[in-house]
Parts: structure tokens; C-alpha cells; sequence
């Protein structure tokens, strides 16, 4: 098991990495989607299978698909991986991963100091999930709802926007 | 947990699987045409078995042609996305009891999880052929398929509320008085009928629609690739059979004869089903599919749900 | 929802229908004579070639798949010196037919005309002449016209008055 999520967690890392040098959309989305997968693994192999299905379906399954539809629609050219290209130069990423170096490094120091708990063998269950998201993080389950319904709100009334009165007439009587 | 002989339950069930995919083309080519006054082909082998094999060495020696224009990487692996993740499901499915790869607490959502990766297959083999008719059918695959999604879970609900699991073995178990079909009738039909939009059979077969999309997301595929789509559709329609026996139908469970036998011909049912439907109904447009799925069938799923759940409230206190 | 399963239902009984596919080359479709397939050259109830070399069929057919070369006999009498029907782009329309004075040309119950080689579907005179008058048994071009061959001379044809001294006074 161990191996299994150290191989994981090489995959999502690496995915990631070129997840974020890829200068075509669509192939930046997909090492997206197998980082997922990867996270997916990882969650498993903690003993959380319920988190792993719902990563599985959820991001993987439906957002990313919503990604991959907008990103098929729009008519990215050579235009947009010159531009792509031009967001890799060293300039571009240096400040970021410097960043995200210490950041890494803070995550390792702790990890070392053995301030996270072990991989504990036992798996939590749907029910267990269930149970405590309607009882201790009850407000939170609550108040991520009032968002997902304003975005709902939002996302309808941008939708439902009636398009200009565009009736064209062929044929003027004298 | 698992079954006392990995190995062969793995082994089997891939062969079996396979076989059967291969089959279902002779027996579908048959069955449509017992349903449409024809004979279908009965000339090579008996009853015309060996068509079978006819059409794998034609599949097999045709050209295998990548357009010069298409995103090769993406191309190549689009057709074995879907092999992969319906073979992937098979993983969990118990066809009796002990005959099965791994049996998984949370089977049903990993059904799910990877038919939902299966819409990748379609989406992107659209998008990688670089071809106006494909890149429709992929579009139309992925709303289609997102909004079906949705609520295939959702009418799964109510059997995982009833058997209290999402372990498909402990599912079948908690049939042993009354299939889950007798309470979850709405289930029921909600599921048959995304189970047929999530494999884009025949009814909801838009996003490769002949007579205005060519072949859709498949337009520019040949050869073996071609074949993976064809034998990942038929893997889809025995997976959705397997999953309507198992969640509704008592899978194994029945009288006298053995299990397995029960299983195969209760998944041979819905396979002939699913092949009636293609024979009967015409295909919708596409903007009543959505707005089927969107304002009908979601709905009706939640009230499923809701009502499925207080009563199992009720009974229990 | 209702209509649909119905539907499926009625569809379901077409099991027990009758099957309406003929199977082929065990079980012969009924043709009817007037079938429009292989075309074939008839021949006078005396035996003689009944085309006259009009070119009649040649400019009719749509897909110009008709060749051939008017020639006469010492005697007069015209018929052709080849005749060649190219069925790789024959529709089988059967305009020749119609289109023939003589019922010489004529289209039979007949299609079974595959080939492997193309060129083994240009039918030449010697492929389509048959030896008999087709669907017209009683019916003898040269001697219902007026002209003039080789044992038959002017006024000889059936219903044909002999031809008029024209220089004679008496009517
Ligand atoms: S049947 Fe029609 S196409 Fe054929 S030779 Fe006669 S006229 Fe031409
Ligand atoms: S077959 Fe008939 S139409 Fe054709 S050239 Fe001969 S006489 Fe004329």
C-alpha cells in the first residue's frame, strides 16, 4: 500500500508539472484529469474510498468534462499556443515556484517533524462521512449551499438573458 | 472480501466479458432483424455464428489510419479510454456470489465514478479528430452524458437508501424477500433509461447520429480503433444489463437453478431489451433530450429520492 | 410515454411475423416477363436479324452504353456489323426497347450478370443475338415494311398493293 501511494503521489506530481508547462489547453486539462485520478489513489489507499469515488465522479467525471467542453469550443489557434508559449519563459514562472518552493519546503519540515498522523488502516465509510458532515459541520455544509444556490442563481439569470429583438422582415408592403 | 480465486474471477469474467461483447454484434444484427421482419445474417456458420469472426478479421486487417490533421496522442488513446473504464467496472460487479474481482464498499459509486471517466473517450476522440462533424458529436456526448449522469445516480439512491449499502454484493443480499424493482419502480425506469443514454444506445444515440453527423464522434476512426468503440458500446450495454439485475432484479438470487445461470439470463433479458429499444423507438432531437433530462427526469429522481427516504424513515422508527 | 411503450410492444410482436426476405440463391425471386434485365438481339420467326441499324436505341440510351455499325447486305437489307452493349453502365431503363421500330432489342427476366473483370461486361453481337423472335413471336419487320431486299421484292409485304405504273393513264 505504501508503494501504491508513493507511485501515486510521483503521478500527480508529475502530472501537475506538465500539467502546467503544456501550451495546448487541452492536453494542460487532461495531465489535470490524471492528477485527479492520481489524488484519487491517494485518497483510497488513506482508507477514505468515499472521498475517492466522489473525487472520481465529481471533478474528474463532471467538472473536468465541463473544462474539456468549454475548451473544445472555444477556437484556440496558433495564435493561443504562441501566447502560451511566450507565458513559459522564466520570467513568467519564477516568482510562482519560488513561492511554491517554500511552500513545499514548509511541507516537508512538518511532515519530518511528524506533526501528520500516520495512514491509519481504518476506512471511512459513506456513513461516516454522512455523519459528520450533518453533524458537526453542519454550518458549513449549510453556507456552502447558500453559495452553490447564488452561483445557481447567477449562472441562470446570466443564461436567461433575452437576446435582442432580432426579427428581420423580408418583405415590406406598400 | 474479495473472491477465493482472484486470478481465475479476473481471468474469467475479461474472457466472458469479451465474448459476449463479440456476440452481441451477431446477436443484435439478429435479434433487429427477428423484430424487422428479416432474417439478418444467418449465412456464414451455423445460424451465422461465424459472422463473428468474419467481422473481427475484416475489423482486424483494415487500415488503421490517423488523419494527418488529427492530435495523434489524444486519437490513440480515446477509443481505449472506454474500453478500459467499462472493463474497469467489471471490477465490481458480483455476477454470483464469490465470482467477483473485488468487492468494493463504495462498488456502486466506483460504477459510477468510471462511467463518468467514460465520457472522456467520446469528448475527446471528438475533439482530437480535428473534424467539424466529430467535434459536434463530441459536444453532444458530453452534455448528454453530464446531464444523464446526474440523475442516474440520483435514481440509484433509493436502492442504496433501501439496502442501507453501496457494496453491490451486500445489495443483492438485502433482495432476498423482494426485488428493490417491486418499491423502486421510478428507480427503476429512471436508471434503464440513462443506463441507455450513458452507453449513447440507440434512442440517445445523438452524439453519433448517422443521418446528420456522419458517424459523429467516430467519423474519422478505422480499423481496430474503431472496433474499441464498437466493442466498448456493446461492454456498456452488458455493464448497464448487469448493474439493472444486480440493483433491481436480485442479481444471482432465484429458485432451483444455480446462480450464475440466474444472473445470465436475467443480464440477458435487459441485453435483448436494450436491443428492442433500439429496434423501436426513434431518436429525439437533441434539445428535447436535454430538456427531458434537465426538467423531467432530475425531478422525478429527487422526489424519488425524497419519498423513498422518508419512508424508509418511517419504517424504521 | 405511454406511445412508447406501446411501441416497443408492437415491435416485440413483429417476432411472430412473417419474414419477408427472400433468401436469395436458394430461393429464387419471382420475375415478372416484362422485367427490365439483361437485354438481348431477337431474331425474325424466319430466322433472319430483326436490327435494321437504326440507331435508334444508341441515341436513346441515357448513359450512351450502345455501340454499333450499320452495314448492308449485297441485297439491301441493313443490319449491323457490330453490336456492343457495354452493361457495366447500362441502367437497365429499357429506352432501347422502346425506342426500337423492329422489337429487335428486348430486355428479359434476367440479371444475374456478375463479372470479376469489367471488361467481360461488353456484351458484343455474338453474346446477345438469340435464336428466336423474344416476346414478339408473330412479328416480322421486313415484311411488313415497305422496302426492298433479297426475297422480297417491291409490293410484297403483307397488306402491301403492288406498287403503281406510274406511267400509265388508266388509274
Ligand atoms: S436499358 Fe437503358 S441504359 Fe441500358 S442499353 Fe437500353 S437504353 Fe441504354
Ligand atoms: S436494335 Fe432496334 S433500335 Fe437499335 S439499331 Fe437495331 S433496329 Fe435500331
Amino acid at each position: 500500500m505504501t508503494i501504491v501511494f508513493y507511485v501515486s503521489s510521483a503521478v500527480a506530481i508529475a502530472a501537475t508539472v506538465l500539467m502546467l508547462t503544456r501550451v495546448r489547453a487541452v492536453h494542460a486539462l487532461l495531465y489535470l484529469i490524471v492528477s485527479l485520478l492520481a489524488v484519487a489513489v491517494i485518497f483510497y489507499v488513506l482508507g477514505a474510498p468515499f472521498v475517492a469515488a466522489l473525487e472520481l465522479i465529481i471533478y474528474a467525471g463532471a467538472i473536468m468534462v465541463l473544462f474539456v467542453f468549454v475548451v473544445m469550443l472555444l477556437n484556440l489557434g496558433e495564435e493561443t499556443v504562441r501566447a502560451e508559449r511566450a507565458l513559459l519563459a522564466p520570467s513568467m514562472w519564477i516568482g510562482p515556484s519560488v513561492l511554491a518552493a517554500i511552500l513545499l519546503a514548509e511541507f516537508i519540515w512538518m511532515l519530518a517533524r511528524g506533526g501528520v498522523p500516520p495512514a491509519q488502516a481504518v476506512s471511512i465509510g459513506p456513513v461516516e462521512v454522512g455523519i459528520s458532515l450533518f453533524g458537526p459541520y453542519l454550518i458549513g455544509v449549510e453556507l456552502t449551499s447558500m453559495l452553490l444556490l447564488g452561483g445557481l442563481v447567477g449562472a441562470y439569470h446570466l443564461g436567461s438573458r433575452k437576446a435582442p429583438h432580432t426579427e428581420v422582415t423580408h418583405a415590406t408592403h406598400p | 472480501m474479495t473472491s477465493p480465486y482472484p486470478i481465475l474471477s479476473i481471468l474469467g469474467i475479461l474472457i466472458v466479458t469479451l465474448t459476449l461483447a463479440a456476440g452481441l454484434i451477431w446477436l443484435e444484427r439478429r435479434l433487429l432483424a427477428l423484430w424487422q421482419d428479416r432474417y439478418g445474417p444467418n449465412r456464414v456458420g451455423p445460424f451465422g455464428l461465424l459472422q463473428v469472426l468474419a467481422d473481427m478479421i475484416k475489423i482486424f486487417f483494415k487500415e488503421d489510419w490517423i488523419p494527418p490533421f488529427a492530435d495523434k496522442a489524444v486519437f490513440v488513446a480515446a477509443p481505449a479510454i472506454i474500453v478500459v473504464t467499462v472493463l474497469m467496472s467489471f471490477a465490481v460487479v458480483p455476477v454470483a456470489p464469490g465470482i467477483i474481482v473485488s468487492d468494493l464498499d463504495v462498488g456502486l459509486l466506483f460504477v459510477l465514478a468510471m462511467s463518468s471517466l467514460g465520457v472522456y473517450s467520446v469528448v475527446l476522440a471528438g475533439w482530437s479528430s480535428d473534424n467539424k462533424y466529430a467535434l459536434l458529436g463530441g459536444v453532444r456526448a458530453a452534455a448528454q452524458m453530464l446531464s444523464y449522469e446526474v440523475f442516474m445516480g440520483l435514481s440509484l439512491m433509493g436502492v442504496v437508501l433501501l439496502a442501507g449499502s453501496f457494496n453491490l454484493t451486500a445489495i443483492v443480499e438485502a433482495q432476498r424477500n423482494l426485488w428493490f424493482v417491486a418499491p423502486q419502480f421510478l428507480g427503476f425506469v429512471l436508471f434503464l433509461i440513462a443506463g441507455a443514454a450513458e452507453t449513447r444506445r440507440l434512442p440517445f444515440d445523438l452524439p453519433e447520429a448517422e443521418s446528420e453527423l456522419i458517424a459523429g464522434f467516430h467519423s474519422e476512426y478505422s480499423g481496430m480503433k474503431f472496433g474499441m468503440f464498437f466493442v466498448g458500446e456493446y461492454l456498456g450495454v452488458i455493464l448497464i444489463s448487469c448493474l439493472i439485475t444486480i440493483l433491481f432484479f436480485g442479481g444471482w438470487l432465484g429458485p432451483v437453478l444455480p446462480p450464475i445461470v440466474w444472473f445470465l439470463i436475467k443480464v440477458m433479458f435487459f441485453i435483448a431489451f436494450f436491443i428492442l429499444m433500439r429496434a423501436a423507438l426513434p431518436r429525439p432531437r437533441f434539445d428535447q433530450l436535454m430538456s427531458w433530462g434537465w426538467k423531467l427526469m432530475l425531478p422525478l429522481a429527487l422526489a424519488n429520492l425524497l419519498i423513498t427516504g422518508a419512508v424508509v424513515l418511517a419504517w424504521r422508527s | 410515454m405511454f406511445s412508447v411503450v406501446r411501441t416497443i410492444w408492437y415491435v416485440l410482436l413483429h417476432m411472430f411475423h412473417k419474414r419477408i426476405t427472400v433468401q436469395y440463391p436458394d430461393e429464387k425471386p419471382y420475375l415478372a416477363p416484362r422485367y427490365r434485365g439483361r437485354i438481348i438481339l431477337s431474331r425474325d420467326p424466319d430466322g433472319g436479324e430483326r436490327c435494321v441499324a437504326c440507331y435508334l436505341c444508341a441515341a436513346a440510351c441515357p448513359v450512351d452504353c450502345i455501340a454499333l455499325q450499320a452495314t448492308e447486305d449485297p441485297t439491301g437489307r441493313r443490319y449491323p456489323e457490330f453490336f456492343r452493349i457495354n452493361f457495366s453502365r447500362c441502367i437497365f431503363c429499357g429506352f432501347c426497347e422502346e425506342a426500337c421500330p423492329t422489337y429487335a432489342i428486348q430486355l428479359t427476366p434476367d440479371f444475374e450478370m456478375g463479372e470479376y473483370q469489367r471488361p467481360n461486361l461488353v456484351y458484343e453481337k455474338e453474346d446477345l443475338l438469340i435464336n428466336g423472335p423474344g416476346k414478339y413471336p408473330g412479328y416480322n419487320f421486313w415484311r411488313v415494311c415497305g422496302v426492298q431486299i433479297g426475297g422480297k421484292d417491291k409490293g410484297e409485304a403483307e397488306n402491301e398493293g403492288p406498287p403503281v405504273d406510274i406511267h400509265s393513264l388508266l388509274p
